[in-house]
């Protein structure tokens, strides 16, 4: 009997440290939103953060605009090409995947979500820099399209996947084409999932810094233009965080809440897209 | 007989229209494939003049000396190998924790929301972890830990030295609470894949809660979970910025974890946009090429675990 309560007892305890251990995964997450919020308000409380661009230690009234620009610049043009040939091969995986190579194209795209995004930065430099002789935005985008491409391969499978065999079926037996049927039948009903996962793609891109290093590089001034130097705002927080300017570091953390803010968004608004299309895949 | 009813039955085989939309796809799919190995196609191509003129000698010198442009990989190796074995030591616990609750039946407003909790904390760039990190987390572990420790247990092997707020062990730190939630998703599946059946009768004999979870969920879980942490090791190597903004960026072997040190990635993050000559940037995406090729090796082992592990049929 009391051997009994000891298990029992035993088993109470270790529930509470699994509890324990799962509320002590929070705490950073807590500590990282607070103290981002926190320390980053007093930059973006200003106007001129979002209108003006970098101004160099010492001169007041500058912002993140180039960052701003230059982000939303270089994840337009990645987007640009992973969206298109990532939901194509994502429908390719979800239609005709069951063979070998579309395994290898699964596996592939499942280890390039996890190929170091600094290696993909040095791609993009050799590929694209070498031959230009210069730093650009285009480059930038070439490695921030490899990274993105993954993302939305394997959610638009996903997407896909879930949408009902009669869907396609009664469009075939309509005499629809395949690509018809493909195109305008099942991707269409798949479009939240599609949506969601390149936004996800959009977002991850936007927030990283590595592959945009040597590639973007960097700039001070507002520019338009994609074959020149950018910057992004994830480089506006690396380059700042580490100057010994305080100005400048409290640009830094400006520039990580509005990073934040924005990926958290993206994230918080798709998860909730998403649940709706399952639950809507659910009911047809 | 029946060979010859088969002749005559089988119609001529019907030539059916060529589908070009599924042949264009398949081309579109290629691009995962291709854009691998074109990756390590390149960054072999461009690391040449460093594999030519060290050879094997890269991996096991420790000079990084860009005026003699003597080049050498292994205190990168091992810082990125020290950080990350000791952020996951920290976060194996709490991620099979998370795990264990995550995959736990029943409960489904909480949980929903811890998983949304541990999948923001993926979201969140690295950047943001890293500022964080050097101005939040840096000063409070040398304050807290790395002072108390080198002071009360100085004399046992790597915990001596001078601490430094920028060392390994806040950039493992911070790898441990990056890679949690890779760690937990993966292992809340592999989890959740153990056979129903299993638990239940395992319950049915009168075992406790605690008694069931570990000493068969886990258990059978054992392959998937292996494969989990190797999949969190590899994020760990391979992640960058956070990294290179915490542990102190010295390019030599330290002699304790609370020392500053170096990873491959973040050495490239930090001193390639300013290396001149052919055998500086060389050496650079030499290591570049070591760490995608570890990466990959690491990820294919751990994705093929996972999968295996995932796949079998529910009892």
């Amino acid at each position: 009997m009391r051997r009994n309560l000891w298990r029992r007892f035993g088993s109470t305890f270790a529930m509470g440290a699994v509890y324990g251990l799962t509320g002590l995964a929070l705490v950073p997450l807590g500590l990282v939103l607070w103290f981002t919020t926190a320390k980053g308000l007093p930059s973006v409380a200003h106007m001129e953060f979002f209108t003006n661009a970098q101004r160099p230690s010492g001169i007041p009234g500058g912002g993140v605009a180039n960052a701003i620009v230059g982000t939303a610049i270089v994840v337009s043009l990645a987007s640009l090409a992973a969206i298109p040939i990532g939901v194509l091969s994502g429908i390719y995986l979800a239609e005709y995947g069951a063979g070998r190579w579309a395994s290898w194209v699964r596996l592939a795209s499942d280890v390039l979500v996890g190929a170091p995004s600094i290696a993909l930065g040095l791609f993009a430099f050799a590929l694209v820099v070498v031959p230009q002789h210069h730093y650009s935005a285009i480059a930038a985008s070439v490695a921030l399209s490899v990274l993105m491409l993954p993302v939305v391969i394997r959610t638009t499978e996903g997407a896909v996947g879930l949408i009902p065999n009669g869907l396609r079926e009664s469009g075939l037996a309509l005499g629809l084409p395949r690509w018809r049927v493909s195109l305008q039948l099942i991707l269409p009903a798949a479009a939240p999932g599609v949506i969601t996962g390149a936004l996800l793609a959009i977002a991850r891109a936007a927030g990283e810094t590595a592959p945009v290093l040597f590639t973007a590089l960097g700039n001070q001034n507002l520019v338009f233009d994609p074959t020149r130097a950018m910057s992004t705002l994830p480089l506006v927080v690396f380059r700042d965080a580490l100057t010994p300017y305080k100005d400048l570091q409290q640009e830094a953390w400006g520039a990580a809440l509005l990073l934040m803010v924005m990926v958290l968004v993206i994230n918080l608004g798709s998860r909730w897209v998403l649940r709706r299309q399952i639950r809507l895949a659910r009911q047809l | 007989m029946a060979a010859a009813v088969d002749r005559i039955r089988r119609p001529a085989s019907i030539p059916r229209p060529p589908d070009r939309y599924r042949s264009l796809i398949a081309v579109v799919s290629w691009a995962a494939p291709a854009a691998l190995i074109l990756i390590v196609g390149v960054l072999f191509q461009q690391a040449w003049p460093s594999v030519t003129r060290f050879g094997l000698g890269f991996f096991i010198g420790s000079e990084w000396n860009q005026v003699t442009d003597h080049f050498a990989a292994l205190p990168f190796i091992f810082g990125t190998v020290v950080t990350s074995a000791i952020a996951l030591a920290f976060a194996l616990p709490v991620g099979i924790a998370v795990a264990v609750l995550l995959a736990e039946p029943g409960a489904q407003g909480v949980r929903g929301a811890l998983g949304t909790g541990i999948e923001l904390l993926a979201a969140i760039p690295s950047v943001v972890y890293g500022i964080w990190a050097l101005y939040v987390l840096a000063p409070w572990t040398l304050l807290h830990i790395e002072i108390p420790i080198t002071d009360h247990f100085g004399s046992i092997p790597f915990l001596g030295g001078i601490p430094r707020q920028t060392s390994l062990f806040t950039a493992a730190l911070v790898l441990a609470v990056m890679i949690l939630p890779t760690l937990s998703a993966v292992s809340r599946d592999v989890i959740r894949a153990v056979p129903r059946g299993l638990r239940e009768s395992t319950f049915a004999l009168g075992a406790t809660w605690w008694e069931t979870t570990w000493k068969v969920v886990l258990p059978a879980a054992r392959a998937g979970l292996f494969g989990a942490t190797v999949l969190a090791l590899g994020r760990a190597l391979a992640e960058t910025v956070a990294v290179a903004m915490v542990i102190g960026n010295r390019p030599e072997i330290p002699s304790s974890i609370f020392s500053p040190g170096y990873t491959l990635a973040a050495v490239i993050a930090n001193e390639f946009a300013e290396a001149t000559g052919d055998v500086y940037q060389g050496a650079l995406v030499e290591l570049g090429l070591v760490l995608i090729l570890v990466t990959l090796t690491v990820n294919v082992l751990a994705l093929l675990l996972v999968r295996s592990a995932s796949a079998r049929p529910a009892v």
